[in-house]
């Protein structure tokens, strides 16, 4: 061995404390478990984007036609004089600091380049370079920088730690945006083929299949007629939902990721529950079988491709209005961008739930309604026959998403289900919650396997909340209303707070629903048993911690 | 027992040395929010590192004049767990254990106390008899560390295998290729029931 071991003594004196380096001149390593696998060329074929071939991020050469800077500018150019917010993003920041340590991601690792400010600066620093006078003349010392390989590669690996989820923009005093630099840049990146096989893999089965898991329209059918059996097995209530039927006032489209993966099924059979016990006149698509939208994780065009065909089914269904089930960025990408894209969707009608009367006045444009905003509706005006002590098993906390919380303001209704279905609730602590809600750690299409280490860290702030209100409150059920969160949220339970498991909130609903003719119920919609009946289970008790 | 009574005097002073070199591990912006954020839900990394270390520093002085078995596990779990996925070397990761000698013994070096006792023939030995004790106990720390690294590495291993087995399951279900027991056993019954009934 030609490696000297060093002796004891030496060993001692190993100073760890990271050389003082500015971050420009700090080159960026690729470590293990932090980043995505580089996308299969035949998923970028299936949609006609640029550069498919194979790569892997840590190769030295990525692949990248000659003349590649060339287009990383030209479409950032571009870019900047059609998204005015956008340039304003680019020049206005005064480097305060106020979103500095507000990144989850910053937080759980403490690498300064997770911070907003500086994340930003990596692709403003290219823009000072290439379209700011100061930047041409100035150089490094204007705070800009040349556009290298290197620093592609940077913006790479940083852009895909992002999860768009908006919560340095809440603390932001000039309102600027960090994701929509995050969508902008992960744009420019995918004008070279530079995607993820994680992102690029859905976006192409959803525009195949209308889903992102690609499952054939026979498929989807059957992963929804598999919970009818249990839902059967539990209730003795057996339950014949229809699929593409034409006439139906209303179509129902959730992300497919809970027909397909507990414990999203259980909210899956929550809906199903639902609906029947209300006697809803709804159909199911097999086409557009998938509210998630991950298009909007590489470019405002695809997002607007793969969105477009739920308003295609409901025109080619004839129904009257649309209702969404509980998902994250399937409600942001309509809540922001579907007017601009589509414009209103006229074709439909103003959506009135056929149950209570109650106009959905905030869905006049979309005519799209969140399932939370439809079940509230129906509790506050008393349809539902309830049993929260079928949840007494239960001590439960709310996670906002991302999403539905920052980017479209649904607070309350979620935490009015929950009190009326379950008599355990807690809530997190106050700056973990509500606008200043932390992320899973996995949106934006970093929920894959390969990155698990990453999604640990970012998902730490939100786990150490969890962790603070099960150690206070005995909390063992972490409810939210997104799906990515139902499959991201699980594992990050399992490493930092084990016992806590995960569940959406029409899943608890389904389990204290009282429907029907139906028997007794013995087992939970897990199939669990439920708590043994006492006379104080049915005092409501709701506590705030 | 005069050691543990000189170690429990300067707790602060340690304590604020240990933190502060394993903040130093970390970026100089990133250490300076660690350690100047004091909101447990804002900065959960450094106030679980600073709970860890008082944790684990009483328990090692509680442990230096009785045998009974050791519970710091729970506080080095909770430091060790944040390492093992941070950018750190498995050896970077806990090398914060090893800093506490170092600075035990600096604290110790310049302390009158110390020095008057050792000067007077006898007393001295029962201190040097003392720290080698606590330097065993700070090796056994140690040793658990690497068990606890070990476990959230494997756990992360096994998060990953167990996310790969929910993507294929429902697959195989549907594909009727998940053998069920109680569902064979339930069919059967129903077959016997029907048989009974023709």
């Amino acid at each position: 061995m030609s490696n000297k071991v060093p002796t004891p003594d030496e060993l001692s004196k190993i100073d760890y404390t990271p050389p003082k380096k500015g971050w420009m001149d700090t080159p960026v390593e690729f470590k293990p478990g932090t980043w995505c696998y580089g996308s299969r060329p035949k998923y970028l074929e299936s949609v006609d984007f640029p550069n498919p071939r194979d790569w892997k991020p840590t190769d030295d050469d990525w692949k990248l036609p000659e003349n590649w800077k060339e287009i990383f500018l030209k479409g950032m150019e571009e870019r900047l004089r059609k998204y005015r917010s956008f340039r304003l993003f680019m020049d206005i920041c005064v480097r305060c600091g106020a979103c500095a340590d507000k990144c989850h991601f910053f937080i759980g690792s403490g690498d300064p380049k997770n911070m907003p400010v500086l994340r930003a600066e990596l692709l403003r620093s290219v823009y000072r370079k290439y379209f700011t006078a100061s930047g041409k003349l100035l150089g490094k010392v204007a705070g800009a920088r040349e556009l290298t390989i290197d620093v592609l590669k940077e913006l790479w690996y940083y852009y895909y730690q992002c999860t768009e989820c908006r919560r340095c923009s809440v603390f932001c005093p000039y309102g600027i945006d960090t994701a929509e630099i995050t969508i902008i840049a992960r744009e420019l990146l995918n004008l070279l083929g530079l995607n993820t096989d994680w992102i690029a893999g859905p976006v192409a089965n959803c525009y195949r299949t209308g889903n992102h898991l690609g499952l054939e329209p026979h498929t989807f059918k059957n992963s929804i007629e598999f919970f009818l059996s249990d839902i059967e097995d539990i209730t003795g209530i057996k339950i014949e939902p229809s699929f593409n039927r034409k006439g139906a006032e209303i179509l129902f489209i959730t992300p497919s990721g809970d027909t397909f993966a507990d414990p999203g099924t259980y909210t899956c059979m929550g809906y199903l529950m639902l609906f029947h016990e209300l006697g809803l006149d709804y159909t199911w698509s097999t086409y557009a079988s998938e509210g998630g939208n991950f298009g909007f994780f590489t470019s405002n065009e695809m997002a607007k491709r793969l969105h477009y065909k739920i308003y295609a089914e409901a025109k080619r269904l004839g129904v009257k209005w649309i209702l969404g089930g509980e998902c994250g960025h399937m409600w942001r990408v309509l809540n922001q961008y579907l007017d601009t894209w589509h414009g209103p969707a006229d074709f439909l009608e103003e959506p009135v739930s056929p149950i209570t009367g109650t106009t959905f006045e905030n869905a006049k444009s979309s005519k799209l309604v969140h399932i939370a905003e439809f079940t509230a509706d129906l509790i506050r005006n008393g349809i539902l026959k309830l049993d929260p002590s079928r949840n007494n098993h239960l001590k439960v906390t709310f996670h906002d998403s991302c999403n539905t919380s920052r980017g479209m303001g649904i607070f309350e209704e979620p935490r009015f289900i929950i009190r009326s279905v379950c008599n355990h609730f807690y809530e997190m602590p106050e700056d973990t919650i509500r606008e200043k809600t932390f992320c899973c750690g996995s949106g934006s299409g970093l929920n894959a396997g390969e990155n698990m280490e990453l999604r640990m860290r970012g998902g730490f702030p939100r786990a150490n909340a969890v962790k603070y209100v099960k150690e206070k409150h005995d909390v063992n059920m972490l409810a939210n209303i997104c799906a990515i969160d139902r499959a991201a949220l699980p594992p990050l339970m399992d490493y930092w707070v084990p016992d806590v498991r995960v569940a959406g909130v029409h899943e608890l609903v389904g389990n204290a629903l009282v429907m029907k003719g139906e028997k007794e119920r013995i087992v939970d919609l897990r199939g669990e048993p439920l708590p043994v009946k006492s006379e104080s289970t049915s005092s409501e008790e709701v506590k705030e911690g | 027992m005069e050691l543990k009574n000189l170690l429990s005097e300067k707790r602060d002073v340690i304590l604020e040395r240990w933190f502060d070199l394993i903040l130093k591990s970390y970026p100089a912006d990133t250490s300076s929010f660690l350690r100047n954020q004091k909101n447990q839900s804002t900065n959960p990394v450094g106030h679980t590192i600073l709970k860890s270390i008082e944790g684990l520093f009483d328990k090692l002085i509680e442990g230096l004049d009785h045998t009974s078995g050791d519970s710091w596990s729970s506080f080095l779990d909770n430091i060790i767990r944040i390492k093992a996925v941070q950018d750190f070397t498995p050896s970077h990761a806990l090398s914060f254990i090893f800093d506490l000698k170092k600075i035990i013994r600096e604290e110790l070096k310049n302390d009158p106390v110390l020095n008057s006792i050792q000067d007077n023939s006898g007393s001295g030995n029962g201190i040097t008899v003392e720290l080698s004790k606590l330097d065993s106990r700070i090796d056994a720390l140690a040793l658990d560390s690497f068990d606890i690294y070990m476990k959230c590495r494997e756990k992360i291993y096994d998060l990953k295998a167990k996310e790969f087995e929910n993507k294929t399951f429902r697959l195989l279900q549907m594909a009727n290729l998940i053998y069920d027991k109680e569902e064979e056993q339930r069919l059967d019954k129903d077959h016997g029931n029907l048989k009974k009934a023709l």
